[in-house]
């Protein structure tokens, strides 16, 4: 009895810190958040005295409703179109020769040295009007000169794919690394054509990387603020342009607050279905992932 | 379970007597190779094999065996020569437009999915009927004995069970051939001696066309009806089990196959009538029986079934339950070989004893089947001086092997973890035992 209640202190103190790290600079700033939504605001950008649901009757504004359609969106759009790309690609990286292999995922990781921000501002460049991008399509005939590659939707969309794509790729490689390809032969061996034993045995080999993949992409593209303010236009707003507007521009903290506050509960709904969903099967996952 | 009868005197005979090509060629190899590299892996081999025949193809790793299971299946291509499945050439077919089924090593089961489902995969990929794959897979899983594990999922089953589940989800596609890929390998000794007599069974009462690999001669000699030993890519010896055991053709299959002594010697002149042996005269000698002179020994004599000439130098096989073991000089009498020598080993297994005697550069294993054990008598011990004879017949001159050779046959096959057959002489030489098995050239 004595050593268990050891090891239990042990345990504990081992992970105070953790504790105290997601206590601090987590738990207690969300809960802030979603105390200020009920604040008043004063004219000066402050939080007043009182509490109120005035923040939440703005939240009913026709505005909204259609900047979370977009939100909502263009995050699953990116995400399908990440995990459509990077599936191929996980396939093949686990399927290549060791040297390779490196030499890919090298090239996958390579975007990451570079600034995020000048990474976004390249691709300005890219799609600008007098980009050479646009010359090139329009003298191909694919496109009339009045069209604008920038600032619409379609930009935040094809830039948020550029960069989350990596999110993507990495978890669906690590996955498919581990998936044993004698299965493939094995469902060859039983009649299934290349794209069905593909289907039917590898997409559920990975499953676990699919849906990592996911919450990779989906999160951060539904949080996404400076992709749109920087290749969107006011008619690809998303919730985070709007959150920094009223924090910035209309110094209305519980405004702000209130749409945080929404976005967090959006990014819990998928996280907690997907959460429930792995430990439902976590016996039998958990194998998978150690490879039995 | 088919016994292996020791077929006391069949030993001459067999080795001239070819097999019989049989009217129903059903499953042939004609000419196939395959390099991989600078290795050859299937070097020209051509191999039919009869309908509803349980048929292995036995070898050291790196021999062969499993390229030339895996051209059978599709997933390699063979560089010469075609395959032809019951008239048809399915050589450029691939896999899933084969009528063969495999079974892997590991068994492959798909892990997300039930046992039932795992069985009927290839009848929902080949869109039959559901009430068609209901019942089949009923069948199979009465077949196998787990009508009550249906629903569980591969990693909640014993090796055992996969492996039964394994077979039946090959066999529910009703394959023309079932394809073996050291399917015991994996499994303990106990399990894979059930396991082979489960396939035994299965075998009998599916009646479909089994190729088996295997590197194990045990697993081959008591299931099939007919075993090509391969060696570096070429077929050694094709025969029954009993042929291949009794009259090996070759040094490499006299020691592959089950243990066997071997005596370095010199053809010399073959006897003639009335020549004298040990004081006697041997009555009715002819070219047939040939003397064998070897170094520190007195001449020993073997039958000389395939002509060998005067001088050649060759390897005297002698299997060592053929050897009889004992204090007194036996009797001397026509063909029987006599040596004298001191036992150093000793060793009692129950039905029988194994002894190791020591007759100059020789250590001479010889095994005695305690047919009749007294308990008073007094057992040959440790250092004691006895004679070894055995019949002119019971020996075999054979071609020397190489030192190549003796590498494929002393490693020891537990080690084997392949697919990869190129390599696997190099991984075991590296001490590698059982290595990731990926296939070769992707």
């Amino acid at each position: 009895m004595k050593a268990e209640a050891r090891v239990k202190l042990s345990e504990w103190l081992v992970t105070l810190p953790s504790f105290v790290w997601l206590l601090v600079l987590f738990l207690v700033p969300t809960v802030l958040v979603f105390a200020i939504t009920f604040k008043p605001a004063t004219p000066y950008g402050g939080i007043g005295e009182g509490w109120t649901l005035d923040t939440l009757r703005t939240l009913g504004n026709p505005n909204y409703p259609a900047i979370v359609w977009r939100t909502v969106w263009l995050s699953i759009a990116a995400t399908a179109l990440c995990i459509l790309l990077a599936t191929p690609m996980g396939y093949y990286m686990a399927r290549v020769s060791p040297s390779r292999r490196r030499l890919v995922l090298l090239l996958v990781i390579l975007p990451f040295w570079t600034s995020f921000l000048v990474r976004i501002f390249a691709w300005k460049v890219l799609l600008h009007p007098e980009g050479m991008l646009k010359h090139a399509l329009v003298s191909l005939g694919l496109i009339s000169p009045e069209t604008s590659l920038l600032y619409n939707a379609y930009a935040v969309l094809l830039v948020m794919v550029y960069t989350e794509l990596p999110f993507a790729i990495l978890p669906i490689y690590a996955a498919s690394e581990k998936f044993d390809f004698r299965l493939i032969e094995a469902a060859k061996d039983l009649g299934a054509s290349s794209f069905r034993a593909f289907r039917s045995v590898f997409l559920p080999g990975i499953r676990v990387g699919l849906l990592t993949a996911f919450l990779m992409v989906f999160i951060p593209s539904l949080g996404s603020y400076v992709i749109p303010d920087i290749v969107g236009g006011p008619t690809s707003e998303m919730i985070g342009n709007k959150i920094a507007q009223r924090t910035f521009v209309d110094r209305n903290l519980p405004h702000a607050a209130g749409l945080s506050a929404l976005l967090t509960v959006a990014v819990l709904v998928p996280m907690v279905a997907i959460t429930a969903l792995r430990r439902k099967e976590n016996p039998r996952s958990a194998l998978i992932e150690e490879g039995v | 379970m088919r016994r292996i009868l020791a077929a006391g005197k069949t030993v001459s005979g067999a080795g001239k007597r070819r097999v019989q090509r049989a009217v129903s060629e059903f499953l042939e190899f004609e000419d196939v190779s395959k390099r991989y590299g600078e290795v050859k892996a299937v070097d020209h081999v051509s191999l039919s094999v009869r309908q509803g025949e349980f048929f292995s193809l036995l070898g050291p790793s790196g021999c062969g065996k499993t390229t030339l299971l895996r051209i059978l299946a599709g997933f390699e291509q063979p560089d010469t020569g075609r395959v032809l499945l019951g008239g048809e050439d399915v050589t450029d077919l691939p896999p899933y437009e084969r009528k063969v089924n495999t079974i892997f090593q590991s068994y492959a089961l798909f892990p997300h999915l039930s046992v039932w489902d795992n069985i009927a995969f290839g009848l929902k990929v080949a869109k039959r009927p559901k009430r068609e794959i209901k019942e089949e897979v009923a069948r199979m899983l009465t077949l196998i004995q787990m009508e009550d594990q249906a629903w569980k999922k591969p990693d909640q089953i014993s090796g055992g069970q996969k492996q039964r589940v394994a077979i039946a989800r090959a066999l529910v596609n009703k394959p023309r051939v079932l394809l073996l890929d050291e399917p015991l390998a994996a499994l303990d000794l106990k399990l894979r001696q059930r396991m082979l007599i489960e396939l035994d069974l299965i075998h009998d009462e599916v009646g479909i066309t089994f190729l088996y690999v295997t590197h194990d001669q045990g697993e081959a000699m008591s299931l099939s009806d007919r075993i090509a030993v391969m060696k570096l890519g070429k077929i050694e010896q094709l025969g029954t089990p009993a042929e291949i055991y009794e009259a090996p053709r070759s040094s490499f299959v006299a020691a592959f196959i089950g243990d066997t002594n071997f005596f370095d010697g010199t053809v010399a002149e073959p006897l003639e009538k009335n020549s004298v042996l040990d004081g006697l005269l041997s009555v009715a000698v002819d070219k047939d029986y040939s003397r064998l002179k070897i170094e520190d020994f007195p001449d020993l004599e073997c039958f000389n079934d395939k002509q060998i000439k005067e001088g050649e130098h060759v390897f005297l096989s002698i299997r060592p339950e053929k050897l009889s073991i004992s204090r007194e000089r036996p009797e001397a009498a026509p063909h029987l070989n006599m040596i004298e020598g001191l036992v150093e080993d000793v060793i009692y297994l129950g039905s029988q004893t194994k002894y190791w005697v020591r007759t100059g550069d020789y250590r001479i294993s010889v095994i005695r089947q305690h047919s009749r054990y007294l308990l008073d008598e007094k057992p040959i011990r440790w250092r004691e001086k006895v004679w070894i004879s055995w019949h002119a017949d019971d020996g075999f001159m054979l071609e020397k092997y190489s030192a190549q050779d003796e590498n494929l046959i002393q490693l020891p096959p537990e080690e084997v973890g392949e697919t990869t057959e190129g390599n696997q002489i190099l991984a075991r030489a590296a001490g590698g035992g059982a290595a990731p098995a990926e296939s070769p050239g992707r």
